[in-house]
């Protein structure tokens, strides 16, 4: 594994081969040049290419993100950084009320080549203002594409697929994949960012899962294998638009699934998955598609808390248990 | 004496501009009672002296942005009347395809971005325009943003203030003050009503300006584009008006005293400047007469095409949500592959 890498060396990787090849890439946020980002992604970017193209900005979500979706339509390509998906609902207003409308009330003429990067979800004990999982309600918007990368590879090359889609592009950094480390193909090009990937092939079950998430659902995927359970694990990398032809194949195969989802569960994606899945899948169906998502509550801080919060291993691996003992095979 | 020491052209083209937009919103209105125009109708009329005097200093290369009272802004951009009145028919030959109504004009010949209705949040879009121009060394490139004085309450105008002059953006910001936002007055919903005085505390230039004096507006407005397209840093103005019509035509207008409607009507920028140029011999009555003659030509043009024009067929409903990438952008394998080992206990950060 001399050749691994962390998720966030993949993605600083990304960031800066996208300064070194376009002029026209501008990082913008909180703290991302002599801080070097909260989560240190951006870290030494600004020495190599500037303050003016590695660029703090005020405390001011909403003002340097309507300022990104003008630069993209003044012709930059910027990449804005908001530390947490919860500090992104200052800026909802841009994304929603301006980014995601922009090309569709012009008429087709004015598009937004935006990439957004936020990071979501529990697990560093941040409690309720920093750890929320709300990348759903940026999934109900048309107009915007969401992404997750799960993996180092992914966190590397999902950027320059982004960058040169010509619509605004979230991406959803899990804090708690930062330190994931995996071998990255540094020749693999960018990836196509529309589709789901199955991470494990399986036959009894298939488990859909996104961002963070998905390290629990193989580990789910590997205990349950030595008790006799194959699982398929899918990992949607697009929230927005959802590869819903990859899942209901997967579940044509398997007649059972299980959505789990860090964020809640009332109005959840999971819910979204879960109803495009029985719509698509009904009569080959063995059992109800199964949800396992967040707890209804604010994220609390203590670790015990917290971690009773989000689906955790044990609680998947339990969840598919219930669902492979149910039906009639 | 009426100190119009330009050349006589620059004047009588200012009137016949105020005089486009009068005639066109007037008859919008009238449109509107005939339920050909729907949805929310935002008239500039009283206001007409401050997009006439500032358009009229733009060049092709510089950016417009404004709110949803625009469609004199987007007339004297040079968006036409046929494209602007098709799109509040809802008529695909609109110049927002029948997408954006009233409210949302844009045209990307003009480098007009609309027709913006979320009161405020196009000014950080300003900042972006002008951050662009500066990166992309478009110098000496403009972006020109409207907005209303209701906009300085909310902090979308604070935080593009000072992003502003931080970055020192080529943007000029023009305050059109109505005095109104909505039914709301300026002394009951701003603590401080110099507004000039808000911007200058981010420090950036500021002024305040007649905005009822066409000719004080095209003063005011070329000076302080030649300082922002020469230091290439923002400026603010303050252009002081009134609307003569309610907010929209919603509005039963119940929360201003008829009589200082009728006060302010007496300063109406299109009567008074006629009778400075009558007594200047600029203009004569022949010359007034042509003046809205064709005014009522091209809006009457304007309505025919929109009546003929197509709607957008429904199967259309669904364009232009999100483009497609170009072919090439989306390649390679999806990847295939495990999730990553264990977290790194020693990571420092949080």
């Amino acid at each position: 594994m001399t050749d691994a890498i962390t998720y966030r060396e993949a993605m600083r990787a990304a960031l800066h081969e996208a300064l070194a090849t376009d002029e026209r890439v501008v990082i913008l946020g909180e703290d991302v040049a002599d801080y070097g980002g909260t989560y240190a992604v951006t870290k030494g970017l600004h020495e190599e290419f500037g303050r003016d193209r590695v660029r703090n900005t005020p405390l001011s979500e909403s003002g340097f993100v309507g300022a990104a979706i003008g630069a993209a339509l003044g012709g930059l390509r910027p990449i804005v950084e908001i530390m947490t998906v919860n500090f992104s609902l200052l800026a909802l207003d841009q994304l929603v009320n301006t980014a995601a409308t922009v090309l569709h009330m012009s008429g087709g003429q004015f598009n937004v080549p935006l990439v957004v990067r936020t990071t979501t979800g529990a697990g560093r004990q941040l409690a309720a203002q920093h750890s929320h999982s709300l990348e759903g309600w940026f999934a109900h918007v048309p107009g915007l594409k969401v992404i997750a990368p799960s993996t180092p590879q992914d966190a590397r090359w999902m950027l320059p697929t982004a960058l040169a889609d010509p619509n605004p592009v979230i991406i959803f950094e899990h804090t708690a994949l930062y330190n994931e480390r995996a071998e990255v193909d540094p020749t693999s090009g960018p990836v196509d960012i529309n589709r789901a990937a199955i991470r494990r092939p399986g036959d009894d079950v298939t488990l859909v899962a996104a961002a963070g998430m998905v390290p629990k659902a193989l580990a789910a995927a590997e205990a349950l294998q030595s008790a006799g359970v194959s699982v398929e694990v899918i990992d949607l990398r697009s929230l927005r638009p959802l590869d819903l032809g990859t899942l209901a194949a997967s579940v044509g195969r398997t007649h059972r699934a299980l959505v789990v989802d860090e964020g809640w569960r009332t109005g959840g994606l999971n819910a979204e998955v879960a109803a495009a899945l029985t719509e698509a899948c009904f009569w080959t169906l063995d059992a109800p598609i199964a949800r396992l998502a967040g707890q209804e509550v604010p994220i609390p801080y203590a670790k015990h808390l917290e971690d009773a919060a989000i689906p955790q291993v044990d609680d998947i691996v339990a969840a598919i248990r219930t669902l492979v003992g149910s039906g009639d095979d | 004496m009426t100190g119009l020491d330009q050349e006589p052209d620059v004047y009588r083209d200012l009137l016949a501009d105020m005089i486009r937009i009068r005639v066109f919103e007037e008859r919008c209105a009238e449109l509107y009672g005939e339920s050909q125009i729907r949805g929310f109708l935002h008239l500039y009329i009283g206001e007409e002296a401050i997009a006439a005097g500032v358009m009229r200093c733009l060049e092709p290369r510089d950016a417009v942005l404004a709110t949803y009272r625009e469609h004199g802004h987007a007339l004297l951009r040079g968006v036409s009347a046929d494209s602007i009145m098709a799109e509040m028919f809802g008529k695909a030959t609109g110049c927002s395809g029948g997408r954006g109504g009233s409210m949302h004009l844009f045209d990307a010949a003009s480098r007009f971005f609309g027709g913006n209705a979320i009161v405020g949040g196009h000014l950080p879009l300003a900042v972006g325009l002008g951050l662009a121009d500066q990166m992309l060394e478009r110098t000496g490139a403009v972006t020109v943003c409207f907005f209303g004085e209701g906009a300085m309450a909310e902090g979308e105008f604070h935080e593009a203030m000072n992003l502003a002059a931080l970055w020192n953006v080529p943007v000029l910001f023009c305050c059109e003050n109505n005095r109104y936002a909505m039914g709301t007055s300026l002394r009951s919903s701003e603590s401080q009503v110099d507004l000039a005085l808000k911007a200058a505390s981010y420090a950036i230039p500021a002024w305040t300006v007649d905005g009822m004096d066409v000719a004080e507006v095209h003063r005011a407005t070329s000076r302080a584009l030649a300082t922002v397209r020469a230091s290439g840093g923002p400026m603010f103005i303050e252009f002081q008006t009134y609307r003569f019509r309610a907010h929209s035509m919603f509005d039963p207008d119940l929360y201003r005293d008829p009589a200082e409607v009728e006060l302010w009507k007496l300063r109406d920028p299109i009567v008074t400047f006629t009778e400075r140029l009558l007594a200047d011999g600029i203009v004569e009555q022949p010359d007034l007469d042509a003046m809205w003659d064709a005014a009522r030509e091209e809006v009457e043009h304007a309505v025919q095409a929109a009546e003929d024009a197509p709607f957008a067929p429904l199967d259309t409903l669904l364009d232009n949500v999100t483009l497609e990438p170009p072919a090439d952008d989306a390649s390679g394998p999806e990847p295939v592959g495990s999730g990553g080992d264990s977290l790194d206990e020693d990571d420092v950060w949080p």
